[in-house]
């Protein structure tokens, strides 16, 4: 039964011919493309993290593709904690995942209506990628929401704060490490925040996943 | 029907530019929330000023972050619906939307067209819903405080319909992923009708109240004016958008949801000021009346879900007789479906901007992640451009034209 709920994946892999994003960006920089996923219609390309800028100054001002429109940016955790593994066959824990459209703007007659997501792996490690907000300047926010969110930092940023979490909150919480749930309630200097260092312990039947963590002093 | 600006908005001198001569070169920092009126919510602004013009403004947020995109990694893809009607609270149907279209187009399904046409009629009530409230607070925060009584009238006889079809409110999660919970019941499209045929007069008198306001008229016409260009480089959508004059609206552009077999039209602005934004907005509510007519007119019958149980649960009354049902309404509800492998980002237009939920797939029943893209977080980002240079008083005018919710900011 588990099984037949399971639909067929139609993921392919296929040779990056048809899209003109990619044939622009391979033109340009021979070896920035480290893959392309097309799936449903959209196409994913993940290139070499520090030829983000490079790149997403290209698709804006080539006047064949003009992605003049910062859709948004978004982060992704692709660590499993339960095995301590990269889930997919990631060789990168974490994605930072650019949504770029091209709008089109009939009083100019400039856009053409696509839209193409451009991807860089982080390790975690060396969790730094080059900022794009001199490219794009509506970046500053969503990268300092997956700074806040994922520790990710970006290099160049004029203004990385965290946004939504307090300023002295410890831990990154979209991180799958971080713990749901269960967290006491947040006292000023961040003494009883939920650390990050702690292993989760998963409760069958739960939705609850992780457990409450008291003892920071401890943990550091 | 597009705006005649040339005649409604010709901004005044007044409002060209007040220019203040500092009293000393030094400025004062002021903190504006972030529990204040007119932040709708819990906004914070720090001002940084000299005299009382705004030389910089740098906005706070995250008071009301719920860790809602980490909930949704949670919850099953069925599950996860409810937590999106809590995002932009004003707009729950097409927030719900939204996330349906991207684990529809996860899994590869189409409701059938009397699901579509439902959905449309749905979120149209809910953009005009969403516009009464950003007019009735946002001329409350210009003083004008009896236009406030009038819309929240008006919305609440669409939320009755709301409640009527859903049982709720606010936050229905009636559009869930493979069509909607429920046909609409008897006698719902006949009140739907009546309400709409209601309400171009009540449009009419908003603006018999608003238009020809002096003191409207002086508190927004060439208030916090941005450019297209702006507005691009920021990823700022929607009707702010619009009122730079950019005709561009997702519904035609990329149509989801059978919007392409509707007739309707883009209004625009042309200085992308305050006033300008409240013209389309105004504009939009009548086009989107326009567009439930058509599709209560055009209504195809028909079932209004995925014919596919292994998506959809099954109905009520199949579970009496069929083993087969019980099977599948049991393992549906506690284990859910597996979308393939992938990613999926479908956008749709909200009554803010354009609104999508990117979400990542890993095979398995729980979205690996399930983030949203805010068009609120993206147009505030345009706020402080819009304030630097005026008065503190024309900041409360500026966040209301931009019409955010912070709910959705935070998440």
């Amino acid at each position: 039964m588990a099984e037949s709920t399971t639909l067929t994946p139609e993921v392919t892999t296929e040779a990056p011919a048809e899209r003109l994003e990619v044939l622009k960006i391979r033109e340009r920089f021979p070896d920035a493309i480290l893959e392309v996923n097309t799936f449903r219609g959209d196409t994913r390309i993940t290139v070499r993290r520090e030829l983000i800028v490079d790149i997403l100054t290209l698709l804006r001002d080539d006047p064949d593709l003009q992605y003049n429109f910062f859709s948004e940016c978004m982060g992704v955790d692709y660590l499993n904690p339960q095995t301590e593994e990269y889930i997919l066959g990631k060789t990168h824990r974490f994605e930072v995942v650019y949504n770029l459209y091209s709008l089109p703007d009939s009083r100019t007659g400039r856009g053409k209506n696509t839209r193409i997501f451009i991807k860089v792996g982080v390790p975690e490690e060396d969790p730094i990628v080059p900022t794009v907000t001199g490219v794009y300047p509506g970046a500053e926010f969503p990268e300092r929401e997956i700074w806040d969110m994922f520790g990710i930092r970006f290099e160049g940023h004029p203004d990385l704060r965290r946004i939504l979490m307090p300023d002295d909150w410890i831990g990154h919480p979209q991180r799958k490490d971080y713990p749901l749930g269960g967290e006491r309630v947040q006292f000023p200097e961040g003494k009883y925040g939920p650390s990050i260092g702690e292993r989760m312990v998963q409760h069958p039947g739960e939705s609850f996943f992780g457990k409450t963590a008291s003892e920071i002093e401890e943990t550091g | 029907m597009a705006i005649d600006s040339s005649q409604l908005n010709t901004p005044s001198v007044a409002a060209q530019g007040v220019q203040i001569d500092p009293i000393d070169e030094s400025t004062m920092v002021i903190n504006m929330g972030p529990q204040h009126p007119s932040t709708h919510g819990v906004l914070r602004l720090v001002l940084e000023l000299e005299g009382e013009t705004i030389v910089k403004c740098t906005p706070h947020i995250g008071y009301v972050h719920t860790g809602i995109e980490k909930e949704g990694e949670y919850q099953t893809y069925m599950k996860a619906v409810t937590i999106t009607d809590r995002m932009d609270y004003l707009s729950a149907h097409i927030n719900n939307l939204a996330y349906s279209l991207s684990v529809e187009k996860l899994l590869g399904v189409e409701p059938p067209p009397r699901g579509q046409y439902l959905r449309v009629v749905l979120s149209e009530i809910q953009r005009i819903a969403s516009h009464l409230v950003w007019l009735g607070t946002h001329a409350l925060d210009i003083g004008a405080m009896t236009v406030f009584f009038y819309c929240f009238r008006e919305r609440e006889k669409l939320l009755d319909l709301t409640e009527m079809m859903s049982g709720v409110r606010m936050m229905p999660s009636w559009i869930v992923p493979g069509g909607l919970r429920g046909d609409a019941p008897e006698g719902w499209f006949e009140r739907c009708k009546a309400v709409m045929d209601e309400f171009p007069y009540r449009i009419d008198e908003y603006e018999t109240l608003l238009d020809q306001n002096p003191i409207w008229r002086e508190r927004t016409q060439g208030i916090g004016i941005i450019t297209a260009e702006e507005c691009f480089a920021l990823g700022v959508s929607g009707p702010t958008l619009r009122g730079c004059g950019v005709p561009h609206d997702i519904r035609k552009a990329v149509p989801y949801s059978s919007f392409d077999h509707f007739q309707f039209e883009i209004p625009v602005g042309e200085y992308g000021d305050v006033y300008d934004r409240y013209r389309v907005r105004m504009a939009e509510m009548r086009q989107s009346r326009e567009i439930i007519k058509q599709a209560i007119e055009k209504m195809p019958d028909g079932p209004i879900n995925v014919d596919d149980r292994k998506i959809v649960p099954p109905p009520r009354h199949e579970l009496d007789s069929s083993m087969e049902a019980v099977i599948h309404h049991f393992k549906l509800w506690t284990e859910g479906f597996h979308p393939p492998v992938g990613e999926a980002y479908v956008p749709v237009e909200s009554p803010k901007g354009e609104l999508g939920f990117y979400i990542v797939s890993d095979g398995s029943a729980y979205p690996w992640r399930m983030h949203e893209r805010p068009p609120c977080f993206m147009n505030l980002q345009a706020l402080p451009r819009m304030c630097v240079g005026r008065l503190i008083a024309d900041v409360v005018a500026i966040i209301g034209s931009i019409d955010i919710v912070l709910g959705e900011i935070d998440r």
